[in-house]
């Protein structure tokens, strides 16, 4: 019976993590805030990673919309609509959440300081008229113009970049929760679904098996009759 | 083995290769190694300064260096920063030169010294070209 319950648990609670984080990452988009890339490789293929990940998070929405109800389907729409961080930066009206490969791309990683475009390619008249002044001495810009020129190029600082999740909270309480879970249906299972137990597991029987056991003799020298004291009638 | 004198060309290299064979034969264990000259850290970080000071790089040059360079297994030494940095200058991009400096920080992962003393060695750089740090601009804080 243990064996079944553990062998039910591990296989629920791997399943099901599987799924919670897939649950976890929808339901952060569908709060508008943005889950973390998956980690940087040693050889990168930028947008091959951000292909797969647009695609499983567009992928997963669908799975929501199909599986929780209307009201976190509605808040992931509005979320994915206003906060194209891709869509805000390109001039042309993109209706779908694709984005276009065959362009150069914009990508925060660690490894790749300089990505293939900057973050805000359609500038406004402010932000050109910063630009026209970068190309002067930079001694005459001040901080905030200098930051306002970097949040121009870039999305995320490297502490940014960098920042922790807290992902692993809702993974592990989500965990606990399914363990919890399959613990009741375990338990409800032992009481409904499971036959009754074999005659031969009583008290009674097991007495009287033991004491053929010990009658024959059984392991006399290593195992179970070498543990009894046949003088003293009593265990060893 | 020996080999005639007036041989034609491809028993000679027939000849060749069976005498290598022989040499083969020989007590002494030779080791596989490539016979590349290995770059010493003097040419590397000249190769790489030579890259960055091209007068006219564009865009694109800076970009493929930067994050060719970050992709090696080092932290790059003052002098190619150096020549980077000015190279940012020279395509009117102060944006690259400080996530420069913040790439570099990140490379020198858990030894936090370096960083400092590649500022420290930069500084007369910085100031000249007026490259605030993200420290100054309080960009190293969440």
């Amino acid at each position: 019976m243990f064996y079944s319950a553990t062998l039910i648990l591990v296989q629920s609670a791997s399943s099901i993590t599987c799924f919670l984080r897939l649950f976890t990452c929808t339901s952060l988009v569908s709060l508008g805030l943005n889950s973390h890339p998956p980690p940087p490789c040693l050889y990168p293929s930028p947008s091959l990673t951000r292909l797969s990940w647009s695609t499983l998070r567009t992928t997963m929405l669908h799975l929501t919309t199909g599986r929780v109800g209307c009201l976190l389907s509605k808040q992931a729409v509005v979320a994915l609509t206003s906060s194209g961080a891709r869509m805000s930066s390109h001039g042309h009206h993109e209706v779908s959440d694709s984005v276009d490969m065959s362009q150069p791309m914009y990508w925060d990683r660690l490894d790749t300081p300089l990505p293939d475009r900057p973050w805000k390619d359609v500038l406004d008249s402010t932000d050109k008229s910063l630009k026209q002044k970068e190309k002067g001495p930079w001694t005459a810009l001040s901080k905030e113009e200098k930051i306002a020129l970097y949040r121009l190029k870039f999305n995320h600082t490297y502490p940014e970049m960098k920042r922790p999740s807290h992902e692993w909270k809702t993974v592990i309480g989500g965990m606990f929760i399914f363990f919890g879970i399959t613990g009741l249906v375990v338990f409800w299972q032992g009481h409904y679904v499971y036959p009754p137990q074999p005659h031969t597991f009583g008290e009674e029987w097991q007495a009287k098996q033991i004491q053929r056991m010990l009658d024959m003799r059984i392991n006399p020298i290593e195992g179970f009759s070498a543990q009894w004291d046949y003088k003293n009638k009593q265990w060893k | 083995m020996h080999c005639g004198k007036y041989i034609k060309s491809q028993t000679v290299k027939l000849c060749i290769v069976v005498l290598h064979i022989d040499g083969i034969r020989s007590p002494l264990a030779s080791r596989c190694y490539s016979h590349a000259k290995v770059e010493t850290d003097e040419e590397f970080d000249a190769r790489w300064v030579t890259y960055f000071s091209k007068p006219d790089i564009d865009a694109w040059e800076l970009k493929k260096g930067m994050n060719t360079l970050i992709g090696y297994d080092l932290v790059p030494e003052a002098k190619i920063l150096d020549s980077a940095l000015r190279a940012c200058r020279r395509l009117n991009d102060l944006a690259s030169a400080i996530r420069i400096l913040e790439a570099v920080k990140d490379k020198s992962g858990p030894h936090k010294d370096i960083y400092p003393y590649l500022i420290q060695e930069l500084q007369p750089t910085l100031i000249e070209l007026g490259i605030s740090t993200p420290e100054d601009l309080g960009m190293d804080k969440l």
